[in-house]
């Protein structure tokens, strides 16, 4: 296996707001390897995305980290210094967002914005970071960077945004890259032209993507590992095509056989019967218990754990049951 | 109002400068009121800094013969075409004189009160919490004074200098730009790209040079405008009461208030400095305006696209892929 990026163990954040205090993210452990993808699968609300803010840094004021570790380079960024995170931030980590539009400030030329981890790391000067932010420009796939470094982010495409957003975030050639929901806003022929962006991004320096979505399409094209989340917590994790394969959570499953394929027109696609419960009433035991087809006493009662077993790991009681 | 005479540069520092400068000039052309405003307040500039100057002894020294002369005649000499005071002194040299005296207040003052509390404004929106809580509670106690009361009070207990003045009106005035900047810093604080700025490791006094004040800056110019207005006529005021400028020099607002009493009789005592200030103030909100767009990348084609070509065509997408 190829050197660790990230590992993320025991992550559990939780939430305090005037109905209570509620798990939004309950333990969730994974490692992101060197050079390797890492997909987080779930549908939303499953707390995927505050899984990714809470190791950036972003979390919102009602939320907050009360236990678990992130080890990148042998540091928990959970622990360090203030001082210390913003060092780390940039040249060790870092994270592309959904909104492109909205992650660029209005009103500063793109050029500005892509030199400033320049500026604030290396305290290059003006004119060479300008040059490095054309270069960037240029390695992203935007035509014309030395015209378009002055243009403003309202003047680009979505997909232009997108190569921009992701330029800022490996311009200092990070060891971790999240990238969250990174295609969601785009149409499915710039999406194919992002995801080969941020593969080639991720072969050239050796990053650890982790790759927060809902799309499975994307999980079985980009990802080498994925961990399916279901109500804050992982419930199957694996390397894909196995997982794809031969599914053993019955939410992999129900996921998985929600994709069309080889569907007559008019006929009924499946689906998850229900919804997700309630983060202020998880019942004891398995919270998927509500919407599993499988569902028996025991798991009504306890709480299945994640177990490992040859590469892959799965937190469901019937997990032998459902392999067949 | 050397404020609002330089629009500030283009935001992004290493952006090549004359190609920038040409830029902002033909903007300034593409809108004619903006434009006039401009050449006003270049005017209202150079007749401070050389007023005194130019004016000569004639704003000092009077000729009573020519006492209360009226205006709009060149017979007297050009120092007379406004003409002359009660004491025979020329209305036009001591309308210069005054520029210099009222600019040295008001812009002073605006200046000071935009930089303190538009930066403890930022910062206190930026950082919210407790820094917040004590910013805006001093800003409560200074704005719960009526700040001519209290400058009143102020200057009564210490020499009315022009010094005093300046600080006292700066210190009533701090809050105004202090709500505006941090009501608006607050809500960029939240914004995507102000988290996508923390994401690199940027420092908070970075974000807030680099993200917040760019987009605040339009705002608190205006407000500054508004602000230029109030800060001269609370200094007319004070002078009216004895306590602001004190003669033989004077103000704007002074000569308005001298020349109430011959209102009925000699209508241009009053109403030629008063015309001044207003001229003053309009030009610089226009000017104001006109910053506003300009500085805003996504209404900027209002002022380089062609008048004409705009209403055939209708506003443009400037989407490029």
């Amino acid at each position: 296996m190829t050197a660790i990026g990230m590992e993320v163990s025991g992550l559990t954040v939780e939430l305090t707001t005037p109905r209570g205090t509620t798990r939004a993210v309950d333990g969730v452990s994974f490692t992101a390897h060197r050079g390797r993808t890492l997909a987080l699968l779930g549908e939303s609300g499953c707390g995927k995305s505050m899984t990714a803010q809470a190791i950036v840094g972003l979390l919102e004021p009602i939320a907050s980290v009360t236990a678990g570790s992130v080890q990148v380079d042998g540091e928990d960024l959970l622990k360090v210094s203030r001082k210390r995170r913003r060092q780390l931030a940039g040249p060790t980590l870092s994270i592309v967002f959904q909104d492109a539009l909205t992650a660029l400030n209005p009103v500063l030329k793109v050029g500005t914005q892509l030199a400033e981890p320049y500026r604030i790391h290396q305290r290059m000067p003006a004119k060479r970071a300008r040059a490095k932010a054309i270069e960037l420009m240029r390695h992203v796939g935007i035509p014309e960077p030395e015209s378009r470094v002055d243009s403003y982010p309202h003047q680009f495409s979505g997909g232009m945004r997108q190569r921009l957003l992701i330029a800022m975030a490996v311009a200092l050639s990070p060891k971790v890259l999240i990238a969250d929901e990174p295609t969601t806003a785009l149409d499915v022929t710039v999406q194919a032209q992002i995801l080969a962006l941020l593969a080639q991004l991720r072969k050239e320096h050796d990053m650890a993507v982790v790759l927060i979505t809902h799309d499975l399409a994307v999980v079985a094209e980009e990802a080498d590992t994925v961990a399916v989340m279901y109500s804050g917590r992982i419930v199957e994790t694996g390397p894909v095509d196995e997982v794809f394969e031969d599914p053993r959570h019955p939410y992999t499953r129900g996921l998985l056989d929600s994709v069309p394929v080889e569907t007559e027109r008019g006929a009924d696609l499946s689906s998850i019967p229900g919804a997700p419960p309630d983060l202020f009433a998880i019942p004891p035991g398995c919270p998927y218990q509500a919407r599993c087809p499988l569902v028996q006493d025991v798991c009504r009662a306890e709480r299945p754990a994640l177990e490992t077993r040859a590469g892959r790991a799965v937190a469901c009681h019937l997990a032998e049951g459902t392999a067949q | 109002m050397t404020l609002l005479e330089n629009p500030p540069e283009a935001p992004a520092p290493e952006a090549p400068d004359r190609p920038a400068r040409a830029n902002w000039f033909r903007m300034l052309l593409a809108d004619p009121a903006a434009f006039v405003s401009a050449l006003i307040l270049l005017l209202v500039a150079f007749v401070a800094v050389f007023g005194r100057q130019l004016a000569g002894d004639s704003a000092i020294k009077g000729d009573l013969s020519l006492s209360r002369l009226a205006p709009f005649s060149l017979d007297h000499g050009w120092q007379y075409v406004l003409g002359g005071d009660l004491l025979g002194r020329s209305l036009l040299g001591r309308l210069m004189v005054a520029t210099q005296t009222t600019m040295s207040v008001v812009v002073p003052v605006v200046l000071i009160s935009l930089v303190i509390g538009a930066s403890v404004g930022m910062w206190a929106g930026y950082h919210r919490g407790r820094r917040e809580t004590v910013a805006m509670r001093i800003a409560d106690v200074i704005l719960s004074f009526p700040s001519l009361l209290m400058a009143v009070v102020v200057l009564y207990i210490f020499s009315p200098s022009i010094a005093s003045i300046i600080a006292i009106l700066a210190i009533t005035r701090i809050p105004v730009y202090l709500r505006t900047a941090r009501a608006e810093s607050a809500e960029l604080q939240t914004r995507l790209f102000v988290d996508a700025a923390r994401t690199f490791g940027t420092p908070s006094g970075a974000i807030i040079r680099r993200h917040i004040f760019p987009i605040v800056l339009p705002t608190l110019l205006t407000v500054a405008t508004v602000d230029f207005c109030y800060v001269m006529l609370a200094e007319s005021s004070l002078s009216f009461l004895g306590i602001g400028v004190q003669p033989p020099d004077v103000s704007w607002g002074l000569m308005v208030a001298q020349g109430r009493d011959q209102l009925r009789t000699q209508w241009w005592l009053s109403v030629l400095p008063g015309l001044a200030i207003v001229i003053t103030t309009v030009s610089a909100n226009l000017l104001a305006s006109w910053v506003r767009i300009a500085t805003d990348p996504g209404q900027r084609w209002r002022l380089t696209v062609p008048r004409r070509r705009r209403r055939a065509a209708g506003p443009t997408v400037l989407e490029t892929t």
